[in-house]
């Protein structure tokens, strides 16, 4: 057993030894799921340390690389006769997701510690969640790919279902029902994939290196990265992501917005823009023009939210939207914005839903307009959503100047296969965005945290206990170590962007 | 088709005769199945459609490759399933009956949509 | 840079200048903050103090030690840079230093005010409860400005230039549970931050064309450089050939257009209009904050973008034309706003703006072939930075006193508050540009920069202003320190302690003498074709004469009107009337702003995206899963629950598929 299948095996060993614990002893249970998802931390710290290792020696070559260069790989045959394999490695991108998903599932875990209807359930459905999250980002295998994929929805459906607040069953409901489409639409393109590729696989390089004619092209892009884009929130498909959030607990919205959210971004990266180049260089300038709506709608809807988790839902729509936005203008820069900003954007967005859930579990409110002046008596959480709310504008020193910036640059710079003027309009309109999520967030955070106290009650509010102050805490940090030290995540990333790109000009061709 | 009735009448009978007595009951049967209303009725066209599938079995056998007995075997086949479907299916009714006090079927529209 | 020179210590660690503020942000805020408010006041203090002797030395090593830097050549170079943000290849961004004339003056400058206002802060908000939080945050702010002043290339100015809107939110948000401060961080941050979209969307098109000639251009020009850097942007070649290549957008050449959007960043960050409305709203911060950041530095930020961008700016003229105009209109603009307003913070803030428009007229006059204004501007810049920090200082001392912002409040204050009412006069006089003091020098330039490049309408409106100034802040100090007390706080006023009176004492110093500074010398315009700019100093009694002339006439007056009873200026504002109150209300400009957000935006953008999400969007999700159930149910209907009747349906299923293939075999036949 390699190193990369711990890292799915270790979430799902601690969902067992959750799901044996006695039902009764909750603490204990949050305590075998804590030390669960503290050591996949530091599994993760020696899995990048390896990957470092292994990778670093090929960074030059990689400049003008076809195929994506996986590292730690493991391969076995599962279905031989459909020449479907157990195939599992790593490359920059996943090592940079991975590294997230295990920082917001740590932080989630400490975040939900005052859970105690179910424990549980809960924690070992969230850690079936999370095993799945992790399988997909190891994963190459597009068939194995999918399975760990849809293992990573479902168990939200109970998740949000049962520990929810408000109308939970609707919003579940809802949010599964939509993911389902998109996964329709995903299994179609990949069983199309396998077909016409004529390789016999599902593997991701394999297929890979397999030609496919523009038609096929032509119609397959637009289903995987529509069904990848109901996960991203691309519009007008992202009407589960503000119910689905203000519905569910706080650990599992950290973990959806964070994590799950950038599922969508990466298979539109990994699968549709990878292995069909030429559908991206058809569909391109549409789906930049429709994330465009993404960005700016998400952020004008913002504005006038009460609630502060419809309020972030929002603003991860907006956030979400440039993601898919990097992944459409498909140049260097422009891709390396997406990956940093699904970075950036997870532990920001982890950041705020777990902030947003321990002001609720104090307040007993997350109405914006009954709240005021919690400053004075939370100064730690309050401080954390200052952070947050400013790294959520764009404030350089946190990561999403650094994607931003990049999205905005490639954006701007265009590539050889559109009209450069529309993309840069475009490119202008979504930066426009800046200014509109200043306007929130600002507005935002003055009512809830500023001002005098406006009701009696708050003023014998406590502040953070220890594990709010190590989620939180954590968060923070992530944040501006990426923002301050950006080489870091961009060191990690590059070599496997390069032949994303190289891919597009080698297999290039204007329709 | 007079004529026609008349003479396979008078023929010999051969293959086609007997075809002919498994088509009527294995139609008699399915009417019955599907308009009885009495459970234990239902059961007793379920056994014509048995039987008349078994004597296409020996017909078959007979007429086809008159030098194996593998109708023969099917035909016991039938028939022991036959007399176990009609134990269960007699078992379910008498349950039924000790539940509902009837055997119509009618009433039965649990799976009512 | 020329790697066989020797450099002296401050050069050679040139990142000690970030690191020193940064690292003392960091362990104030993280560690010290916690545990003692005192000690991190004295810590943050102390690391500013050592910052800004370093920086000494710094401007020392490069004005004096430097070869060629005693005829008055100083070279720009990058003594420190290291890799920050690989966008791609060769779009590197880097972290790093620039040393050129401008950096390292407003390094002393920034260094030297913020030092004294920390100083000054430990006395001002001694006792309060956000006091360890207020110097981590000036810390941030230091190394911010800092950062903003040193960037070698555009990107790190913008990164720095974010970080300074940022601490400044912080700082005028100090007093939190202040509606009226929050309202006012919020507005500060969110219009330069509109502001900033231009300065973004303008460093794109800078970053795009910078990248496209990077590639075209000789190794001698880009050699050790990066697209983004402003030593490559501002470079001859590069100008050249952004007006042989740019091409135009809308009739508009790019170049000027970029530039344009540039100057909108600048002109948020300084206030310029109409982008001004949040100067006078940010005066809600503690007033060290003001003098600090509001007065002296972050605010001159948008005029040092200007200057250092000024070579592609003047490759655009029409981009310096908006400059210069903008410019005169602000300092006009807010001169007359100026002489209505009665909270002392906002007379001060008023005429920050109105400097800042003197600022960057002069820049907008100046040209290669006419580079004097450009000197003048950075002198102004210089020069104010001391007398209006020491104004505010000033200022803070008296509402430290009185506990009011209202001038009508003070009165009488020149024998209880000896000290601040001397130094307070100094500054008065200094930016009414009265001779020998600093601002005499420098406004004296700025006035003969406009007469001399040919813009005698800009003149003569510089002209006016300084009459103007000189009233205004006349009327300032006539009413707080003379007259009667007008009321109980004025009364039992006293001088405040030495912490607050020792900065002020030393910026006095710094507001009389620093005129004498030979300017030119240090700092002028680097002409494109290396060397430096003819730029020349002195006085020019054809200038000197009439400024000083209506500088005195302004005093005259305000000492008319206000140094005794007030009677003859409320008869003269009644007589003024719709006008009078027009200025006083700012023009009606914030009023407008509010219009346009709250009305406009708010209500028909916002409020309908939402709704339309709700209802359109997702009304359309809702809409199928209500299509499907409601189809389910209308199918179940044909399920019975009768098993015959399934088997009928079967029976003729399987009649109706015999009697097809029947049919069929037909036609095969």
């Amino acid at each position: 057993m390699g190193l990369v299948s711990w890292l799915v095996l270790l979430p799902f060993l601690t969902t067992v030894a959750v799901v044996l614990t006695p039902a009764s002893k909750s603490r204990n249970i949050r305590w075998v799921a804590a030390l669960g998802t503290g050591a996949h931390l530091l599994l993760t710290a020696f899995v990048t340390w390896k990957y470092w290792q292994a990778a670093s020696p090929d960074f030059p070559s990689m400049k003008t690389a076809l195929a994506t260069k996986l590292y730690l790989v493991e391969r076995m045959p599962w279905f031989e006769s459909m020449g479907i394999q157990y195939f599992v490695g790593l490359d920059g991108i996943s090592m940079a997701m991975i590294i997230l998903t295990s920082i917001i599932i740590f932080t989630g875990v400490m975040a939900s510690w005052n859970v105690e209807v179910r424990t549980k359930e809960f924690f070992a459905l969230l850690l079936t969640l999370v095993t799945g999250v992790f399988g997909v980002f190891v994963s190459f295998d597009l068939f194995l790919f999918f399975v760990f994929y849809e293992l990573a929805v479902l168990p939200m459906y109970l998740l949000i279902g049962v520990w929810g607040t408000g109308p939970k069953e609707y919003s579940a409901m809802k949010l599964t029902l939509m993911l389902m489409v998109g996964s329709a639409f995903i299994l179609v393109g990949i069983l199309a994939l396998y077909h016409v590729s004529g390789t016999h696989s599902f593997d991701l390089i394999t297929l890979g290196q397999a030609t496919y004619d523009s038609d096929f092209q032509r119609w397959v892009f637009p289903m995987l990265f529509v069904g990848f884009g109901v996960l991203g929130a691309l519009y007008p498909f992202h009407t589960w992501s503000p119910d689905g959030h203000a519905s569910a607990p706080t650990a599992v919205s950290m973990l959806h917005a964070g994590v799950l959210m950038k599922l969508g971004g990466y298979g539109a990266l990994r699968i549709a823009v990878y292995l069909l180049p030429q559908g991206a260089q058809y569909w391109g300038l549409f789906f930049m023009a429709v994330t465009t709506i993404n960005i700016l709608y998400g952020s004008f809807g913002a504005i006038t939210q009460k609630d502060l988790k419809y309020f972030t839902a929002y603003s991860s729509v907006s956030h979400c939207g440039f993601v898919l936005f990097g992944v459409a203008a498909l140049n260097m820069m422009s891709f390396k914005g997406a990956i940093i900003q699904m970075f950036s954007h997870g532990i920001m967005t982890g950041l705020f839903f777990g902030l947003i859930g321990m002001v609720y579990g104090r307040t007993h409110t997350r109405i914006i307009p009954e709240m005021g002046g919690l400053a004075k008596v939370m100064p730690w959480l309050a401080t954390c959503f200052y952070i947050a709310g400013l790294a959520s504008l764009g404030l350089p020193g946190f990561s999403g100047f650094v994607a931003e910036s990049s999205v905005f640059l490639g954006g701007f710079f265009g590539n050889p296969w559109h009209d450069i003027t529309a993309m840069r309009i475009l490119t202008l309109l979504a930066t426009c965005s800046v200014v509109v999520t200043a306007v929130y967030v600002l507005r935002g955070l003055a009512k809830v945290f500023a001002g005098p106290i406006t009701d009696a009650h708050f003023e014998h509010l406590t502040d953070a206990t220890l594990t709010e102050r190590i989620s939180t805490g954590m968060l923070v940090a992530t944040l501006a170590v990426v923002g301050l030290m950006p080489g870091t995540l961009i060191n990690l990333i590059e070599s496997s962007v390069y032949p994303l790109v190289n891919r597009l000009h080698a297999i290039g061709g204007k329709f | 088709m007079g004529e026609n009735l008349v003479s396979f009448l008078e023929k010999t009978p051969d293959v086609s005769h007997w075809l002919v007595l498994s088509s009527l009951l294995f139609s008699i049967g399915l009417y019955g199945l599907l308009t009885r209303r009495n459970a234990v009725g239902i059961l007793m066209s379920v056994e014509l459609l048995l039987n008349s599938g078994a004597l296409n079995f020996i017909l078959f056998n007979r007429f086809i490759s008159p030098g194996n007995i593998d109708g023969q075997v099917m035909s016991i086949f039938v028939i022991a399933i036959a007399a176990a479907e009609v134990v269960v299916g007699m078992a379910i009714f008498v349950a039924l009956f000790q539940q509902r006090k009837t055997v119509d079927v009618t009433q039965m529209n649990m799976m009512k949509g | 840079m020329d790697q066989t020179m020797e450099l002296g210590f401050a050069l050679k660690n040139a990142w000690l200048i970030l690191a020193l503020p940064f690292f003392s942000f960091l362990i104030v805020g993280l560690f010290i903050r916690p545990l003692s408010k005192r000690a991190a006041g004295i810590v943050a203090t102390l690391a500013i103090f050592l910052t800004a002797c370093f920086a000494y030395r710094l401007a020392y090593e490069y004005f004096f030690t430097l070869p060629g830097a005693l005829e008055g050549i100083h070279k720009a170079f990058v003594p420190w840079s290291v890799e920050w943000l690989r966008y791609q290849e060769n779009m590197v961004v880097s972290l790093g230093i620039l040393t050129d004339p401008i950096s390292v003056m407003l390094m002393v400058v920034v260094t030297t005010v913020s030092s004294l206002v920390h100083l000054y802060s430990t006395g001002y908000l001694h006792g309060e409860d956000g006091y360890g939080r207020y110097f981590t945050y000036l810390n941030l702010f230091t190394f911010s400005m800092l950062g903003l002043v040193t960037a070698p290339n555009i990107v790190q100015m913008f990164v720095c230039w974010e970080l300074v809107g940022a601490s400044s939110f912080l700082l005028i948000g100090y007093y939190y549970d202040r509606p009226s401060a929050v309202a006012a961080a919020k507005k500060a941050f969110i219009v330069t931050r509109f502001a900033d979209l231009g300065f973004l969307i303008g460093m794109l098109i800078l970053g795009f064309f910078g990248f496209q000639f990077f590639g075209e251009l000789p190794a001698s020009v880009t050699q050790g450089l990066q697209p983004f850097d402003f030593m490559f942007l501002t470079h001859p070649e590069v100008g050249a050939k952004f007006l042989a290549q740019g091409g135009s957008f809308l009739g508009i050449s790019l170049v000027t257009l970029s530039m344009i959007l540039i100057y909108m960043g600048a002109a948020g960050k300084s206030a310029m209009f109409p982008l001004h409305i949040w100067l006078p709203d940010a005066m809600e911060g503690p007033t060290p904050v003001s003098a600090l950041i509001h007065a002296a530095t972050m605010v001159v930020a948008g005029v040092y973008l200007v200057a250092r961008m000024f070579p592609v700016f003047a490759v655009s003229g029409d981009a310096l034309l908006v400059v210069a105009y903008v410019g005169a209109f602000t300092c006009l603009f807010a001169a007359l706003i100026g002489c209505t307003q009665d909270d002392i913070k906002r007379v001060l803030a008023f005429s920050t703006l109105s400097q800042l428009g003197y600022m960057m007229f002069a820049l907008g006059v100046s040209s290669f072939e006419n580079p004097l204004g450009y000197t003048a501007s950075m002198f102004h810049l210089f020069t104010h930075a001391f007398f209006k920090a020491l104004l505010f200082l000033g200022a803070g001392s008296v509402i430290h006193a009185v506990h009011s912002n209202s001038i009508w409040d003070m009165g009488g204050l020149r024998k209880k508050m000896p000290v601040t009412h001397v130094t307070f006069l100094i500054a008065t006089l200094a930016i009414s540009g009265i001779f020998p003091l600093s601002g005499f020098f420098s406004k004296d330039e700025i006035l003969s920069a406009a007469l001399e490049s040919g813009h005698t309408n800009i003149f003569v409106v510089g002209l006016v202003v300084a009459g103007m100034t000189a009233f205004y802040m006349s009327r300032v100090y006539f009413v707080t320190f003379w007259g009667k007390h007008r009321t109980e706080g004025a009364h039992h006023a006293h001088e405040s302690p030495p912490v607050m009176l020792i900065p002020l004492i030393i910026l006095a110093v710094f507001s009389i003498f620093s005129g004498f500074i030979p300017f030119a010398h240090f700092v002028s315009l680097p002409s494109p074709h290396g060397g430096e700019g003819a730029a020349h100093g002195g006085i020019d009694l054809a200038v000197a004469l009439p400024s000083t002339a209506v500088a005195l006439l302004g005093i005259g007056l305000a000492a008319f009107f206000y140094s005794g009873d007030t009677s003859r200026i409320e008869a003269l504002s009644k007589s003024l009337g719709v006008i009078y109150t027009t200025i006083k209300n700012k023009f009606y400009i914030d009023e407008v702003y509010l219009f346009v957000t709250h009305k406009i935006i708010f209500r028909f953008i916002a409020a309908p995206i939402a709704w339309f999400d709700r209802n359109v969007v997702d009304g359309g999700v809702n809409l199928s899963a209500w299509g499907t159930r409601k189809a389910g149910s209308g199918l179940s209907r044909t399920q019975t629950g009768q098993v015959q009747t399934y088997g009928s349906w079967f029976v003729s299923g399987v009649l109706g598929i015999l009697l097809v293939l029947w049919i069929l075999s037909f036609e095969r036949h």
